[in-house]
């Protein structure tokens, strides 16, 4: 099942498949934001946005507008 | 003779670079700014073995080299610059144990450029706890470095560091990956056109937005058989570059990284599903600031009294020590009183700076950031806003720096233009003084009326930059690409070391930097208060003496008479009573007038300028709140210092834009005077008009 980042539940873990390089900065990127990478959801903000993720092991947040960007397949445990 | 190198710490933020740097130096370090632009210059100097020298320069952090900011900026053009005279004859790469993949990119980026590289593995004490093992041999040799695996926690490896920073070099200079596969038709062409250059260079000079080292770019637009590429193109190559890098970086930490998630523990997890908590969050952010306001108030009151009667009797002191003559009056009435009025508040400032930098070195600041960005947005602010309005209690000034980190550019400006409505310590002084004078003492729910109406006036502070930012928001027209990344670091216990060092280094900043200013105020003050042009001055005692010839009053009270006629026809008091009538409709006397427009250079001067103008003729030994409380209102009678003008004073310094630093620094982060001269304006006029409004309604 694929789908944007932006939809990701708490609990459930997925793999990064695609980024878009037009949207989504560099600077994500480096810090690990990239395809092949897990990614995993650790607590949204009110009105979940924004997103704090936990990215290949590095922690960031995120808006949800970048997350709509990004797509991601859950991958089932 | 002993020689110097120079050495470089580079890494990315929150990786504790800065342990590193106050570990190898200690106290001998200084910051500055580079030249030209307010990105501060942290450097310190370390003794090594045989008599060699390290010159270490702490570089703002950063997490590639590719710059989007400033700050990062300032990284990058420091390694591409053989000629700057802070080159680096070796670069310390500090990486945290916890983050190495990610750390890694900005090493392999660095080893690129061929600079004798030492790897530095910080916080090693975390490793069982993480159950993190490492193949260090192995490591040392994928990565084509030595490494250092240290804990400044716990004070350990950084001899290890010393050494192999004398041993520079031994160290090798092979970059550990082959960048320009990517493409490699296009770096073939790039060699060729440029064969003396290193390629990775190069390829940074063309891939950086922003423009620094103008030779070497020009040269590349000249050299017609070397074409470039599309922007997208370059992004997307860009892009290429950092998924080879993490590919190195995944295979290499697969063989020398083992991490045994049996024995992990993970507090951070825990810590957060209450910290980020939709109400616990908020409810916990809450307490903490109360308890921030309480701490500054009640704990900071006993050094301040202490240190209020003490320059009171060093004044006195020096009155009865020194020959009497307009030597000793200046010092004793004019720069010891003015001293006095900045050194008073050491112990507020000392703390405010202490609670800032334990928020900071926790990691707790950055959950604020995530807590409060989709508040802030509906006030066209960003969640990384909240730091600088929070440091803005500190000083505006540190505060417009840190607004770098937002990525977009209306969001910065909103904030830039707000951040000085926020409470900085330089109204503490102002506001401290008059609570004392105005708000009764008392207690309800063991919190004090003053520190409340402390807590009141940040509030109003906080609320004036929300509130106008929700305002410049609708009516800026300006259309900026927004997004928005922050780093949720672990939660560290802060190191002692720093705290004490970040608060001992911002206070004496505070102190000398105003204490500069305060100090030439003083002595231009008491000269317009002790001179004053034609005979009324100079035959005051005359004229006093006339005046009050027939009522037989003593001595003393005849002295104080004639020192308060003198300064009412003083330059100063000519001054002030030409600017009355303006004053007036606010409560305040002329005294107050003369305080208000030299405390247009900066806040703080506001207490000294009146502790100045009040000692001015007198000869008692008093502090200056008792002063204060004492003078009388020449119209209404009553203590001048009542609820009405000071409530009135305190909205006024609340909301008024008087700091000529700020402003400066506005314009150079907006470079251009238009944004610095609306402040002043409008802050200013609003101001006016709220104190206006408060007086007339409370009187």
């Amino acid at each position: 099942m694929r789908i944007t980042l932006a939809e990701i539940k708490r609990g459930e873990k997925a793999v990064i498949t695609d980024v878009s390089s037009a949207h989504v900065p560099l600077k994500l990127l480096e810090m690990g934001c990239l395809p092949g990478n897990s990614v995993e959801l650790v607590q949204v903000a009110p009105f979940a946005d924004p997103m704090y993720l936990n990215i290949n092991g590095s922690h960031l947040a995120i808006r949800k507008e970048t997350a709509i960007h990004i797509l991601i397949e859950i991958s089932n445990e | 003779m002993s020689k110097q190198i120079n050495v470089a710490l580079i890494g990315n933020p929150n990786t504790g670079k800065t342990s590193v740097f106050n570990a190898l130096t200690g106290l001998n370090q200084k910051v500055g700014n580079y030249p030209g632009i307010t990105v501060e210059k942290k450097e310190g100097i370390c003794k090594l073995p045989r008599g060699l020298k390290a010159h270490i320069i702490d570089l703002p952090g950063t997490y590639s080299l590719n710059a989007s900011s400033l700050d990062e900026n300032v990284v990058i053009e420091l390694l591409l610059n053989k000629n700057d005279k802070d080159f680096p004859d070796v670069a310390v790469v500090v990486s945290d144990v916890e983050n190495l993949k990610r750390n890694l990119l900005l090493f392999t980026q660095i080893k690129d450029l061929e600079i004798p590289c030492i790897l530095v593995i910080n916080m090693a004490d975390r490793m069982t706890y993480k159950g993190i093992s490492l193949d260090i041999p192995f490591l040392e040799m994928q990565l084509e470095t030595k490494i250092a695996l240290i804990s400044t926690r716990k004070n350990q490896g950084i001899k290890t560091l010393k050494d192999l920073i004398t041993n520079y070099k031994e160290l090798p200079t092979k970059p550990c990956l082959n960048a320009s596969e990517i493409d490699v038709d296009y770096f073939n062409n790039l060699r060729k056109a440029f064969p003396n250059q290193l390629l990775y260079k190069l390829w940074l000079v063309i891939t950086q937005d922003v423009n620094f080292g103008k030779t070497d770019r020009n040269e590349i637009e000249t050299v017609a058989d070397f074409k470039t590429k599309s922007k997208a193109d370059l992004k997307r190559l860009q892009q290429k570059e950092t998924i080879k890098r993490y590919q190195f970086i995944n295979d290499t930490l697969k063989k020398g990284q083992t991490i045994d998630l049996s024995t992990a523990k993970d507090l951070r997890i825990k810590f957060d599903r209450i910290l980020t908590h939709k109400f616990w969050g908020y409810l916990i952010f809450g307490i903490i600031l109360l308890t921030i306001f309480q701490a500054i108030y009640d704990w900071s009151s006993i050094p301040m009294d202490f240190i209020d009667s003490a320059f009171a009797s060093f004044s006195e002191w020096t009155k009865n020590k020194m020959p009497e003559g307009a030597f000793t009056s200046l010092i004793a009435e004019g720069i010891i009183p003015g001293l006095g009025g900045i050194v008073i508040f050491i112990p507020q400032i000392a703390f405010l700076f202490l609670f800032i930098s334990v928020l900071e070195e926790s990691g707790y600041m950055s959950r604020v950031v995530f807590l409060m960005d989709r508040i802030m947005r509906h006030f066209g602010l960003s969640g990384k806003s909240v730091v600088p309005l929070i440091s803005g209690t500190a000083c505006a000034i540190p505060a417009i720096m840190a607004t770098r980190n937002i990525e977009s550019w209306k969001e910065r400006l909103i904030t830039i233009l707000v951040t000085p409505f926020t409470t900085c310590s330089a109204r503490l002084p102002v506001y401290l003084i008059i609570i004392a004078l105005v708000i009764p003492e008392g207690r309800i729910f063991g919190l004090s009326y003053q520190a409340l109406t402390l807590m009141l006036l940040y509030l109003i502070g906080f609320g004036a930059a929300v509130g106008s930012a929700y305002i410049l928001n609708k009516l800026l027209k300006i259309k900026s690409k927004t997004f928005f990344v922050v780093e949720m670091p672990n939660y560290k216990l802060p190191l002692l070391k720093n705290v004490a060092l970040t608060v001992l280094e911002k206070t004496k900043s505070f102190v000398f930097g105003a204490g500069k200013i305060i100090l030439a105020i003083s002595i231009v003050l008491w000269f317009l208060a002790s001179y004053g042009p034609g005979e009324t001055f100079s035959n005051a005692a005359e004229i006093v003496t006339e005046q009050y010839a027939l009522q037989n009053i003593p001595e003393a009270e005849l002295q104080q008479h004639i020192a308060s006629y003198k300064l009412e026809h003083s330059f100063i008091g000519i001054t002030g009573r030409a600017i009355e009538p303006a004053i007036r409709p606010l409560g305040y006397d002329w005294k107050i007038g003369i305080a208000i427009v030299s405390s247009f250079a900066a806040r703080e001067v506001f207490v000294g300028t009146l502790a100045t103008i009040y000692s001015v003729g007198s000869d008692e030994e008093e502090t200056i709140k008792n002063r204060m409380a004492g003078e009388i209102n020449p119209i209404l009678g009553g203590p001048l210092f009542n609820f009405a003008s000071g409530i009135s004073l305190l909205l006024f310094y609340a909301f008024a834009m008087q700091c000529m630093s700020t402003l400066a620094i506005v314009k150079r982060e907006t470079n251009s005077w238009k944004w610095p001269t609306l402040q002043l304006v409008i802050m200013s006029s609003f101001a006016y008009l709220v104190a206006f409004i408060a007086y007339q309604i409370l009187k």
